[in-house]
């Protein structure tokens, strides 16, 4: 995929010491196992994490309070070697509905023997975060990513 | 608890969004302390959204002009740190999973 974004992807990986299946199972099934709890958007403190095993399912959090928070949604489930998420949690750390403003997650599982896997993460993307053209048009006049927070602090307090 | 995840701390950043600010300031128009301004503070600088510089004899607090290289900093420490979980749970998970 082209990524013509300004903002440079987020690339990480990790091995594993278990087979392919179980490296995939443990990321995806029990998400909530090991996702850390400080990171959620909701205001409620979290209960769980989920991550809906198939092509466009879910991925929220849910809060002790029952609240649910959606993070994205799964484009690509193609077990146990890849997985694709969006990630729609903007700037302001609440969840954009917008397509067009999700930033990507692929995750490639690679064997490394019978009992070791290679886990590599890229986060893409990212300047579609907020609003990727608002973003461009922000640092091109100087103003950087403040005058979109200006607005979005005028519109979060026009809400009060 | 995330950056955002503190409706006093989501206040603070959206104050700052408008115009730097001292803590006291803050701590003016929002129902809380100064101490606990200032640790809300000490939370969204250590999460590289906010900065402060001296102005004369106070501190002034502002959003991270830099504000896009912020959140993908942010974004950094959130994988980095999930994926080292990811190792734990996937290492110490029952072998029959």
């Amino acid at each position: 995929m082209s990524d013509t974004s300004t903002i440079p992807a987020i690339s990480g990986a990790t091995t594993v010491g278990v087979p392919i299946e179980k490296a995939f199972r443990v990321f995806t099934g029990s998400f909530n196992t090991w996702w850390p709890r400080e990171f959620h958007i909701g205001q409620a403190e979290m209960a769980e994490a989920i991550l809906e095993p198939r092509e466009g399912g879910r991925w929220y959090e849910r809060g002790v309070d029952g609240s649910e928070c959606d993070w994205g949604r799964v484009l690509a489930w193609d077990p146990p070697h890849r997985l694709v998420v969006t990630w729609q949690i903007n700037g302001e750390w609440r969840y954009d509905p917008d397509p067009q403003h999700a930033s990507e997650i692929e995750v490639r599982f690679t064997a490394d023997g019978p009992e070791r896997t290679k886990v590599e993460l890229e986060h893409r993307l990212l300047d579609r975060l907020v609003g990727g053209q608002a973003i461009r048009d922000g640092i091109g006049q100087g103003g950087g990513w403040t005058s979109n927070l200006e607005r979005f602090a005028k519109a979060a307090a026009s809400e009060d | 608890m995330g950056l955002f995840g503190d409706p006093t701390r989501r206040a603070i950043f959206e104050l700052l969004a408008r115009h730097p600010c001292s803590v006291g300031e803050l701590a003016k128009q929002l129902p809380v302390s100064r101490p606990a301004v200032s640790q809300h503070l000490r939370v969204l600088k250590d999460g590289g959204l906010v900065v402060s510089r001296s102005e004369g004899t106070r501190r002034v607090y502002q959003v991270d002009p830099d504000g896009v290289s912020a959140l993908r900093a942010y974004l950094d420490r959130i994988w980095d740190q999930a994926l080292r979980a990811f190792q734990e749970a996937a290492e110490a998970a029952p072998a029959d999973l």
